[in-house]
């Protein structure tokens, strides 16, 4: 029986579909990364597990039993941290400890926050407010945060994009070690094929919409721990990734569009000290051009 | 370090440089167009002894400044706090409630420019029944009905500001709603409240004046207002001095606890 299903899942916004016909499943302890372009409903689709967002049709499952609503169960890590910006580390992930148990004796939780915050590496900044973090630094609390609740399954949504290649990297790493430890399901989107190929079980490229779908699912045999000095050199991992760019080159070529609009250029007047004081802003309608741009 | 003094003393030498222009725009309106305006040295002349003995008194209007200014300040905390208490949840719901906000926006923007001489005798007819306490309890109403608006419309705008992303963590986390309330929202709406607060300070504030020269209850209000009467012309303009000084005070006061709560 699988894990994590999902069935015809359908979502639209105001009338435009989103996602259409989505199937998805998972078994216990697998790790998929969903990558696609941006904007094609990656973020919606992780709402819909998470139980933020109801699907328009289809149904979603949880070890059988349908998603209705938001729930521990589902750690949700955010794009944006979502770190609360009034609390410390320590406290951010605290208020998660509490409200997921708080039948546990006091010294239980605290003991529980401290292992986390261990577990990515902060201890020494366990009572900095998130304001005075580095962006890395604030999704580790924020993995952190999640991981403390124990969700039954983890849904990391773009974690990585905001952040620079190296600490991008090192996070990865960071992530990997923790899955290999806990072996917990997860659910991974990006829109990095380097990091899904580095990172997961199977690899799932998302169709372009309006009405995107999850392609075939493509099986990543690379054994672990996945070094990524090595995997670079790796023959395999480089067909695998001339394969999946390619895919997702393809959806993007059959939609190439452009679109005609209006260019206004920036209104900037010479410096001239000497020059009268204009008050009205000079009007140039001849400088009024339209520019044709790619869409994608 | 060489920088900063200075600007301290370019600083000091501007605000020397403003206050020397207003003292003799002031000597000259009382030598030319208002003979009846007292020179700074007349002024300080008549308020010398409230100055010198800030807490005498002498009877019930002859004071000293501190503890006119006292009495004053008493009224205001209270009408203050009253002002907080119902202004802040009535915020919240119109943040949270679309309902809410539809029924009593619209009311809100209708009272909230009554001026405060308006709302006093409105005041003074609810509390009647209370006799001897009437005029004081009108003031309190007065002060808190008219510093109330700030603090409800800021804690409003604090409300509906507040990112989907804190109140999904909440969702995520199965917070019930009061724990949603006190732990997210609370805490995200919390500047957006102190600088409503500090608004409502200034009008409190504003409106203690009014309400004590109409009241004559015993304050820097109703002493302005007797010492005009007395022909001690003098005072007016101390007592705007101390009024707006005071003003002054309390807003760096509430600014300094704003500027703690923007965190954000």
């Amino acid at each position: 029986m699988s894990f994590l299903e999902l069935k015809n899942v359908s979502k639209g916004f105001a009338g435009h579909p989103v996602l259409r016909d989505v199937n998805l499943s998972l078994v216990e302890g697998e790790f998929v990364a969903i990558v696609g372009y941006s904007g094609q409903g990656k973020t919606t689709l992780m709402s819909m597990i998470a139980g933020l967002t109801r699907p328009d049709s289809g149904a979603i499952t949880l070890e059988g039993r349908p998603v209705t609503g938001p729930g521990p169960d589902r750690g949700l890590v955010f794009q944006n941290y979502s770190l609360l910006p009034w609390l410390t580390v320590a406290e951010n992930i605290a208020l998660a400890v509490d409200a997921v148990f708080p039948a546990a004796p006091a010294a239980e939780r605290a003991e529980r926050v401290a292992k986390y915050i261990g577990m990515v590496k902060l201890s020494h900044a366990a009572d900095r407010l998130p304001g005075q973090l580095s962006g890395g630094m604030r999704q580790r609390v924020s993995v952190a945060r999640t991981l403390a609740i124990d969700p039954r399954i983890l849904l990391l949504d773009e974690p990585l994009s905001a952040l620079d290649a190296l600490t991008r990297a090192n996070l990865q790493d960071e992530i990997s070690d923790i899955w290999q430890k806990d072996k917990k399901t997860v659910v991974l989107i990006t829109n990095s094929v380097d990091e899904a190929l580095y990172l997961a079980d199977r690899v799932i490229p998302l169709t372009l919409g309006p009405g995107a779908t999850l392609a075939a699912p493509i099986t990543i045999d690379l054994p672990r721990p996945r070094d990524r000095k090595a995997l670079n050199h790796e023959p395999e991992f480089k067909r695998l990734r001339a394969q999946i760019t390619d895919q997702l080159l393809g959806y993007g070529a059959r939609r190439q569009q452009t679109v005609t609009r209006k260019l206004v250029l920036p209104d900037i007047l010479p410096e001239d000290l000497d020059a009268p004081r204009v008050n009205r802003p000079p009007r140039r309608p001849s400088e009024e051009k339209r520019e044709t741009v790619a869409t994608l | 370090m060489h920088a900063t003094a200075r600007t301290f003393l370019v600083n000091t030498a501007c605000l020397l440089a403003g206050l020397l222009l207003c003292l003799g725009f002031w000597i000259l309106l009382s030598a030319t167009v208002a003979k009846e305006l007292p020179t700074p040295a007349a002024t300080w002349e008549v308020a010398k002894p409230y100055v010198l003995e800030p807490l005498a008194k002498r009877g019930e209007q002859d004071q000293g400044i501190l503890r006119l200014v006292g009495y004053s300040l008493a009224l205001v905390a209270k009408g203050y706090a009253l002002a907080l208490l119902v202004g802040t949840p009535i915020g919240f719901l119109l943040g949270l409630s679309k309902g809410f906000a539809r029924v009593f926006d619209p009311i809100v923007q209708i009272l909230r420019p009554v001026s405060p001489l308006a709302w006093l005798p409105l005041g003074m007819v609810l509390f009647l029944s209370t006799g001897s306490q009437a005029l004081e309890n009108g003031a309190l109403f007065t002060i808190a009905i008219c510093a109330m608006w700030p603090t409800v419309l800021n804690t409003a705008v604090g409300v509906r500001a507040i990112p989907q992303d804190y109140l999904n963590v909440g969702r995520v986390l199965k917070l019930s709603r009061t724990q949603t309330l006190l732990k997210i929202m609370v805490p995200a709406t919390l500047p957006y409240m102190f600088t409503g607060f500090r608004l409502s300070l200034g009008i409190a504030w504003l409106v203690i004046v009014a309400a004590e020269m109409l009241t004559g209850r015993t304050g820097v209000g109703s002493f302005l207002w007797n010492e005009y009467n007395n022909a001690n012309y003098g005072n007016i303009i101390f007592s705007i001095l101390t009024i707006g000084l005071i003003g002054f005070v309390l807003d760096r006061l509430m600014s300094v606890v704003e500027g703690r709560f923007k965190t954000v």
